[in-house]
């Protein structure tokens, strides 16, 4: 199994790592070219604005929209699947939602559709969910902040799953790589 | 449980800068264009280094209305200096929200002997280093990000090369070492036992290392990407450019596509004059902002 990680600017690296140590192979993704064969697609955090100039100077948004396959966003990921960017899920994300960095956090967070514990989320200048459209199912809460979403093979979440040592969210995702 | 200011939380905004380019800028109208062309942080500060190297005197932290002034104006994280070891400044702009602090060599130290307790403080530090004992000092300090330092302000790439190198060069050579030659080895590079250890093992430093000092080319940024930089710093090179705009933009794409010879091709096209530069080996050693620092 192939699966692409948007390398344009931000926190590939980690999870590049993850996916790996989950017996994906994987390639990162900088040019349209490099989504051919893909199984699934990562978008990490990092700064939205940033990889939007990324995704315009590339000319990525056709092809990351007609991609077809299921993709896992986080953080500026979410941002970028939402309405006002590639418009990949029927979702609006509000940036830096949860604050500048002195009130980034940590926080044991429930995930919808996920057994066992909660899982340790690390939240930094994190976005939220603040309206999504009747498709999109809403899997976690913060605060009463819509924080998790997924639509059919959608899957965005505001935190950082990758920067800890919980596996559970990238083994659903690869589940669902794998069963097309 | 919610925590805030955990290490990893503070380690982890750096993570998010990688593939990144952190620009300087001394103005809101400055910050909008850095944040336009891609930058993924602006380091707000009164005097670009080339500048303050020019000047002379003492340089201090900026003015708390100028950083708020470039904090109103843009969305990605913004960064400020405080002097080595300066406490009350780190405090200050602990108090402005900044979204990290540089404890800089480009300003001048406050303390000739201690650099600040970054443990102290819920705002991540990012702290320069030329070599991997210095860098591990800093960690052990509690800095969540490390630099090399260059040297600031000359336009001149060689001193980030040996930083860089002899990191990287360090942290390859733990790696080749048996558990019981790494206390001797932590003693020789003045650090910390348990963080020598972690390098060992793991093969890299425990937070994002990042090249700072010198970068004026999408080919010196494509140089020090290769070199193992996780993101770049760009102060003078920018700014002090003939069209500062276009070769923001184009360090932006050096960094992403760095591996790629044609893309750093294009990119260094008709970008008009660097910024004047200075070889860093024609300055005195009194000039020389990066043995600031202990």
């Amino acid at each position: 199994m192939l699966i692409g990680v948007l390398a344009l600017q931000g926190g590939f690296a980690a999870h590049v790592r993850m996916l790996r140590g989950l017996g994906a192979d994987v390639r990162e993704v900088r040019v349209a070219a490099d989504l051919e064969g893909l199984d699934g697609l990562v978008i990490p955090g990092g700064e939205s604005t940033t990889m939007t100039l990324g995704i315009e100077r590339e000319g990525l948004a056709e092809p990351l929209r007609s991609f077809g396959r299921p993709v896992f966003g986080t953080c500026a990921g979410l941002i970028m699947l939402d309405r006002e960017h590639l418009g990949m899920m029927d979702i609006e994300a509000r940036r830096n939602a949860f604050g500048r960095q002195v009130r980034s956090f940590e926080a044991d967070v429930e995930i919808s559709g996920v057994g066992g514990p909660p899982l340790r989320a690390v939240f930094i200048r994190a976005p939220w969910i603040a309206d999504h459209g009747d498709d999109v199912e809403i899997v976690a809460e913060v605060d009463g902040h819509s924080v998790a979403a997924r639509q059919g093979e959608m899957l965005a979440v505001a935190f950082h799953p990758e920067l800890g040592t919980d596996t559970r969210l990238h083994e659903r995702f690869l589940a669902a790589c794998n069963g097309r | 449980m919610r925590d805030e200011a955990t290490f990893r939380v503070k380690a982890g905004l750096a993570e998010m800068l990688k593939g990144g380019v952190i620009m300087d800028v001394v103005d809101a109208e400055q910050a909008r264009i850095a944040e336009a062309a891609g930058a993924s942080a602006v380091m707000a500060l009164e005097r670009v280094p080339s500048d303050i190297r020019r000047d002379g005197g003492v340089a201090r932290m900026s003015d708390p209305a100028m950083i708020k002034g470039i904090q109103d104006a843009v969305t990605i994280p913004v960064m400020a200096k405080a002097r080595i070891g300066h406490i009350a400044e780190a405090q200050v702009l602990e108090a402005l929200e900044v979204d990290y602090i540089d404890e800089s060599e480009v300003l001048t130290p406050a303390d000739e002997h201690n650099h600040i307790d970054k443990w102290d403080f819920s705002i991540p530090f990012v702290c320069g280093a030329t070599n991997l004992g210095e860098a591990l000092r800093r960690i052990g300090e509690g800095a969540a990000m490390i630099r090399s330092k260059g040297e600031a302000g000359t336009g001149d790439i060689v001193e980030a090369v040996r930083h860089m190198r002899a990191i990287r060069s360090d942290i390859r050579r733990l790696g080749t070492l048996d558990e019981t030659e790494l206390p001797t080895a932590a003693k020789e590079l003045g650090a910390p036992l348990d963080l020598v250890r972690g390098v060992a093992r793991e093969g890299g430093l425990p937070v994002v290392l990042f090249c700072a000092g010198g970068i004026a080319t999408p080919a010196d940024a494509s140089l020090m990407m290769q070199l193992g930089a996780e993101g770049l710093f760009v102060g003078s090179g920018i700014f002090k450019s003939s069209n500062p705009e276009r070769r923001a933009r184009a360090i932006v794409e050096a960094c992403t596509h760095f591996a790629d010879p044609m893309r750093i091709a294009q990119a260094s096209e008709g970008l008009g004059a660097a910024m004047d530069s200075l070889e860093s080996r024609a300055l005195g050693d009194d000039q020389l902002l990066a043995q600031r620092g202990w």
